[in-house]
């Protein structure tokens, strides 16, 4: 068994070991749970993560006050009953949430905007972590600033909390599309796009060239229904969130199992037909009015 | 249940018609599998359902989440297709996750998690930890001249390894390579960087075929 001795040295934390966690989630659905029994729950529907909150988005929105990281004590308790990656979510710019929780081992920070920022400057120095971070962005300036932070994967924020698909859709559309206009801008052109943007040059000239951000995209905010994972999959996110969208609707389990079916499936109508059936109502949802608190505009 | 492999004569590579290999693409980083393929020469194709097994050479399960994988299998179909497909000895390359689909034994994974037993090994699913103990490092593997650069996410560990098992490379005395007859599995992601000999390797065995 032991024919080669070759066992060089051993790096962790390195940004292409985070980076390739991110890579592992593609395709897949990660899930916003609130206490063990929904992370069983989501993890027997096909869940590839899942992301252990204290209150889903809904309620967050709901209950108005400071939204923090979760207690330790109940990530312990969901990491003790699942096998699949768990990830948990800091504060922007709160570094210290964020060491907790790569103390505690969680799989993935997420560094966002649905809980209270802390720093209203000041995104977290993610170099400085072995833990890797995905962060929230609504346009392509906002991704490459993450980016070049550290962040290993991008999520477009959406609206959390509403079951509205609608912004998720305007994020997606706006990063994507931005992207696809600079792979046909020339030299000197890159120069305004990443003045613009407010981006480093350097990831401006590399999306140009390769015509992708150099980490995934997946998408969160406002996925209800299979039909919305698959229309964020067919806009070209490559895996999605779900936050409320599953808890907050009338039957969980079934609806976990269908949103993963037609995340794998997206392209394919008649399975997306096959999956959407009979799954009771979804969460009730909101509109935006000029009233609403838009949490996507947290970060900068 | 698959025609003989076109690429092969008499055991030596034809040159003229690729190679065509499906990536299974319920969930996980098949993309990047189907980029390494392409860069490659061969004919690289996305499989979700039983059709998108027809006309294959060779198959590649990638890294993702196993238990994820394993649902999707079922209910897609594929497992019952590709189990009798791989005990005619239909080629496979596993990583990671893919590495967990194809071996005979895992531990600590769920209760329903179903493998197609091709490979003689026993897995422990994120045997060397969580995400924080994930790693890279060189390797020195069996056929290539010079250390492959490997990525260890959230592995699986081999900790049994049967006589009928070729292995190929190991890290810390653990299996991480390893062969047996037309099934190849590596515990780690050649898949993420931009060496592609050991997906060379498995196009290699695709075209010299099961004998």
């Amino acid at each position: 068994m032991t024919e080669q001795a070759g066992s060089g040295r051993r790096a962790t934390g390195t940004f292409p070991v985070k980076r390739g966690l991110a890579e592992m989630l593609k395709g897949g659905v990660i899930m916003d749970v609130v206490t063990p029994e929904h992370a069983k729950i989501a993890e027997d529907a096909g869940a590839c993560a899942v992301m252990a909150l204290e209150r889903v988005p809904a309620d967050i929105r709901r209950d108005g006050g400071v939204a923090r990281m979760s207690d330790p004590e109940m990530i312990d308790g969901i990491q003790a009953v699942v096998s699949i990656p768990v990830m948990a979510k800091a504060r922007i710019g709160h570094f210290v949430e964020a060491q907790i929780l790569e103390a505690l081992g969680v799989d993935f920070v997420d560094e966002s905007e649905v809980l209270t920022p802390a720093d209203e400057a000041h995104h977290i120095d993610k170099y400085a972590f072995k833990v890797p971070f995905v962060c929230g962005a609504t346009n392509l300036g906002e991704a490459l600033r993450r980016i070049s932070e550290g962040a290993c994967m991008i999520r477009s924020k959406g609206e959390a909390g509403t079951g509205n698909i609608v912004e998720a859709v305007r994020h997606l559309r706006s990063i994507l599309g931005d992207i696809r206009k600079l792979t046909t801008a020339d030299s000197a052109e890159q120069f305004e796009w990443a003045k613009r943007l407010q981006a480093p040059l350097g990831l401006v000239q590399e999306i140009a060239e390769t015509g992708k951000l150099p980490v995934p995209l997946f998408c969160a905010g406002g996925i209800a229904t299979p039909a919305d994972a698959a229309l964020a999959m067919q806009l070209g996110a490559e895996a999605v969130f779900v936050g409320s969208g599953i808890f907050k609707s009338d039957n969980p389990a079934p609806r976990a199992q269908a949103i993963v079916e037609a995340t794998t499936h997206f392209r394919d109508p008649q399975i997306l037909a096959k999956v959407s059936r009979g799954l009771g109502a979804p969460m009730t949802g909101i509109g935006m009015d000029e009233e609403f608190i838009k949490l996507a505009e947290r970060g900068w | 249940m698959h025609d003989p492999l076109p690429g092969t004569v008499d055991g030596t590579v034809r040159q003229s018609a690729p190679l065509r290999i499906g990536v299974l693409a319920l969930q996980g980083a098949f993309a990047a599998h189907v980029d390494t393929l392409t860069r490659l020469g061969a004919t690289a194709s996305e499989v979700r359902t039983p059709p998108d097994l027809s006309g294959l050479d060779g198959l590649v399960m990638p890294g993702g989440e196993s238990t994820t994988m394993s649902k999707l299998l079922s209910s897609s179909g594929l497992f019952d297709d590709l189990k009798g497909m791989i005990s005619d000895g239909f080629p496979v390359f596993g990583t990671c996750a893919g590495m967990i689909l194809l071996a005979t034994e895992v531990l600590d994974g769920r209760p329903d998690q179903r493998s197609f037993g091709a490979i003689d090994i026993t897995v422990r699913r994120n045997g060397y930890g969580r995400q924080v103990d994930s790693f890279e490092s060189d390797l020195d593997v069996i056929g290539l001249d010079s250390p492959f650069h490997a990525v260890f996410i959230r592995a699986p560990l081999v900790t049994a390894c049967c006589d009928r098992v070729q292995v190929l490379a190991t890290y810390d005395d653990h299996v991480v390579v390893a062969r047996q007859g037309n099934i190849i599995v590596a515990a780690f992601h050649p898949e993420l960087t931009d060496d592609g000999r050991l997906h060379a390797q498995f196009l290699q065995a695709v075209a010299v075929g099961s004998q």
